[in-house]
């Protein structure tokens, strides 16, 4: 890939950036328009697989773009795509954090916080939701998910071992 | 409700954890986030937690990167965003990169296929109980908001540019209203 393909591969995502709101995989279909049917610098299926891996993945959802980027260039477009997606929308919320923290008790600023609290918890929720109705194709399926949502809500003991225990009971066809 | 919680020692402290939660993050490392910073490690109480989320999500970029981003910021200025966002993001992608190269071979095996949805259905668990769990911070009354959040953007699938954009000044206005009334923080 030449330099002017890392170039564009850059732009690419630095322009997708600042339109990630509720994050990056929102604007995965104009990625598909440009990286599979434009370029043609992957495939269909490695576009869909770079998805499905990093979310099973250990990590922040937005590796999938560090992913693309090495499905459309290797380490190099690895490293590109990654800081093409995180810098602008990274320096917007830098900022803008700070502009608010500096005006942490003024009455405006009260009102965002007040008022986008609840809109964040609702936001997670269908978050979860969203998954678990894409996910859980199965009655046994769903049953992990209600099962996670108890033990989460009424233990405190570290829920790593829940997520091992969904992986094993997968493996060996319980789920 | 700051003096409850505490504060990291050393930028090398703040890279440990979030690289820790970020490797916890199966499936999704929000409900990891709320789970070392608020409930071990006591950095931030469950209520500056939301806060936090509300701003990371309403601005562009991911939540938790954002997330990250905003509370190194907090403790050791653009250092500490530049740490703890590297801490979230360094190990867990030369981890996804070997995976991937893997990948490749076994992905189209089917007891792999089932082990990932396994495990994507408790992490879609984690991510429903940790909005459960925050929701408790919230008056009754404004979580009619989250409800209506939860209803458009989750159960009725409407794009949710359009739907921050009804809900969000709707939210702001009515706190902002609220903010008058001396029983309101």
């Amino acid at each position: 890939m030449s330099t002017a393909d890392l170039v564009a591969l850059f732009m690419h995502f630095a322009s997708l950036s600042p339109l990630a709101i509720g994050g990056a995989l929102g604007t995965s279909p104009e990625m598909h328009r440009y990286l599979v049917d434009e370029r043609a610098w992957m495939s269909h299926t490695q576009f869909v697989d770079s998805i499905a891996l990093a979310q099973a993945a250990p990590g922040p959802n937005i590796l999938f773009v560090t992913l693309l980027g090495w499905q459309a260039a290797g380490g190099p477009g690895a490293l590109i795509a990654t800081v093409g997606i995180l810098l602008p929308s990274s320096l917007v919320c830098f900022y803008a954090n700070r502009l608010q923290a500096a005006h942490r008790d003024a009455r405006l600023v009260r009102a965002i916080r007040r008022g986008l609290s609840p809109i964040a918890i609702g936001l997670t929720l269908s978050a979860g939701w969203i998954i678990a109705v894409a996910n859980d194709t199965d009655w046994k399926l769903a049953l992990l998910t209600v099962a996670a949502i108890v033990v989460f809500l009424f233990s405190r003991r570290n829920p790593l071992w829940l997520i091992g225990a969904g992986a094993v009971a997968g493996a060996i066809g319980l789920v | 409700m700051r003096d409850r919680s505490t504060a990291p020692a050393s930028l090398a402290e703040l890279f440990i954890t979030f690289n820790r939660l970020a490797l916890h993050g199966f499936g999704g490392v929000l409900p990891w986030a709320q789970r070392v910073l608020v409930e071990e490690r006591g950095w931030l109480t469950r209520e500056e937690f939301v806060e936090l989320l509300a701003f990371a999500q309403l601005a562009p970029g991911p939540n938790v990167c954002n997330l990250a981003i905003m509370f190194g910021d907090r403790h050791f200025g653009w250092r500490g965003a530049v740490v703890a966002l590297a801490g979230m993001l360094v190990v867990p992608a030369a981890l996804v990169l070997t995976l991937a190269i893997l990948h490749g071979q076994f992905a189209q095996i089917p007891w792999v296929q089932r082990a990932v949805a396994g495990m994507a259905a408790v992490a879609a668990g984690l991510l429903i109980a940790t909005a459960l769990r925050l929701a408790r911070t919230q008056p009754a009354r404004w979580l009619a908001l989250g409800v209506a959040a939860f209803v458009a953007v989750g159960v009725l699938r409407w794009p949710l540019v359009p739907v921050l954009a009804v809900l969000v000044p709707l939210g702001v206005g009515l706190a902002w209203r609220g903010a008058k009334e001396p029983a309101t923080r």
